[in-house]
């Protein structure tokens, strides 16, 4: 029988562990937004997350948005050519980019960049008892490590993905233009017609989301390491894996929110 | 002025204390000793709330510590690292500042940056130190900055977690020196944990072996050595004989 029931416990154990881990990350986030709105606020360590978390992620997130924008009009191209619809790559690669790729690909790569130093400096904090000395410091780790870089977060990646998006569309002209023959003004004068205010409005609000949660997943599994050095590379593993599906998953709720209907 | 009462703390089930008590007056120098993983370090950070006990109180000047403004608790106190615990991403001078920078002790950076200077000059260290990074700095240089760190603020209660450990005999010795001029400058009331039997003659008033979880013996540093308890014998001659087990 126990061979019978032990998937089922199994299964249970998963569940239960699963579910303990999300209590956790929403009491967390909770306390987070809590400290938010509650002095004292650490405007130094405000304006160093504001810089580490978007004005260092520019380089990446440009080339990473060039490449994909430019990919996507090959692809859009070589598939329209299919029904003789070549003519509409600067449009597909507008709302593709807007909508979906310019969101969702900033916030893997700061999740890639952002998230694995954040955990691994709390974490490494942590494991030296630098959390400990800014207690009894009389400085709360959370309002001083965690709220500057989750508000940083939710500011500056909406900012990012707008760069990452207009990037991204020039990608797509440029090799349009370059390659496939389309003229300059056209394909751009397409671009700006096609595309919404809502369009806009929407990937900015997931890159708030991504960002959010970028560096939630950084501080959190930062703040919660084990010891030593497989401690520290364990946090940064799995703050990278946690705000690498929470990314995509939420970024596929909230399509579902914004364009279902 | 610090005061254990029957204070418990277990890590699963690992019940590493089972009952301290222990007093500290004020402005006594108390030195707890015993060996590693007895539980020394948890006692020092139950005070200050960075472990909490799973029963008993710890009481200072007569109040319970979990209760009230812990941020004022706090501010009374000082500690040193074991390993110095300094944020590397700040400079040094920031670093023993830290407390002047921020908070109800706030101050202008000038005048921020010119308390840790002379706290750096005060632990052996020249003005050159202070603009450097932690990372740039040697073992010795680096608790020497966390024990200006601790007494920048000039707080009633210095705590010192293990002083000398990685340090060569010599740095040991200027380290157990400062730390007791310090704390006899300041009237400062300190507690300091340690194996370091060389830190423990310096630094103590009183002394205090914690085994098993409870306190086994206390008293004042000059009857260490005729203690008459088996475990403070055992542990200053360093004997495997004895009735603390040698393999823990």
């Amino acid at each position: 029988m126990s061979h019978v029931f032990s998937p089922l416990a199994i299964l249970g154990a998963l569940t239960l562990s699963a579910l303990a881990a999300l209590g956790r990350l929403a009491i967390f986030t909770g306390q987070t937004f809590a400290h938010m709105i509650r002095p004292p606020f650490y405007l130094k360590e405000f304006g160093a997350a504001l810089m580490n978390v978007g004005y260092f992620s520019l380089p990446v997130i440009g080339l990473t948005t060039l490449f994909t924008g430019g990919a996507l009009a090959l692809q859009i191209y070589a598939g329209g050519a299919r029904f003789s619809a070549e003519a509409v790559v600067p449009q597909i690669v507008a709302i593709g980019i807007v909508r979906e790729l310019g969101p969702v690909m900033v916030g893997l790569m700061i999740a890639a960049r952002v998230t694995s130093s954040i955990a691994a400096e709390i974490a490494t904090m942590k494991v030296t008892e630098q959390l400990d000395a800014l207690v009894t410091l009389s400085t709360h780790p959370m309002k001083y490590l965690t709220v500057p870089r989750v508000l940083a977060g939710i500011i500056v990646v909406p900012a990012l993905v707008a760069v990452g998006n207009i990037i991204g569309i020039m990608g797509g002209w440029a090799v349009a233009v370059g390659t496939l023959d389309f003229n300059s003004a056209t394909y751009l004068q397409n671009t700006s017609d096609f595309l919404e205010t809502s369009d806009i409005v929407t990937s900015l609000a997931k890159g708030a989301v991504n960002g959010g949660i970028a560096t939630l997943m950084g501080c959190y599994y930062g703040m919660n390491s084990g010891r030593g050095a497989m401690g520290v590379g364990k946090a940064t593993k799995g703050s990278v894996e946690a705000a690498a599906v929470l990314i995509l998953a939420a970024n596929f709720i909230l399509t579902g929110i914004f364009f279902s209907s | 002025m610090i005061r254990f009462e029957d204070v418990h703390k277990a890590f699963g089930s690992n019940h590493v204390l089972r009952g301290v008590n222990l007093h500290i007056p004020k402005g006594e120098s108390m030195v707890i000793i015993g060996g590693s993983g007895t539980g020394k370090s948890v006692a020092l950070k139950s005070v200050l709330g960075l472990v909490k006990p799973d029963s008993g109180t710890i009481l200072v000047d007569g109040k319970d510590s979990t209760k009230g403004d812990h941020d004022a608790f706090l501010a009374r106190f000082g500690m040193l690292f074991q390993g110095g615990a300094l944020f590397d991403s700040l400079p040094v001078w920031q670093n023993v500042a830290f407390r002047l920078m921020r908070g109800s002790l706030k101050r202008p950076a000038e005048e921020a940056r010119a308390i840790a200077v002379e706290k750096l000059r005060r632990v052996g260290l020249k003005e050159e130190v202070a603009d450097r990074y932690p990372a740039e700095l040697s073992g010795g240089m680096q608790k020497r900055v966390g024990l200006a760190r601790a007494i920048a603020a000039e707080p009633e209660i210095i705590f010192f977690d293990e002083p000398t450990t990685g340090l060569d005999p010599i740095m040991s010795g200027v380290i157990n020196d400062l730390i007791r001029e310090i704390v006899v400058e300041m009237g400062a009331t300190a507690m300091t944990i340690t194996h370091d039997m060389s830190s423990v003659r310096a630094i103590a008033d009183k002394v205090a072996m914690l085994h098993d979880g409870v306190i086994q013996w206390t008293g004042p540093v000059a009857d260490l050595d005729n203690s008459g308890d088996p475990y403070v014998t055992q542990f200053i001659s360093g004997s495997a004989e004895g009735p603390i087990e040698a393999v823990r």
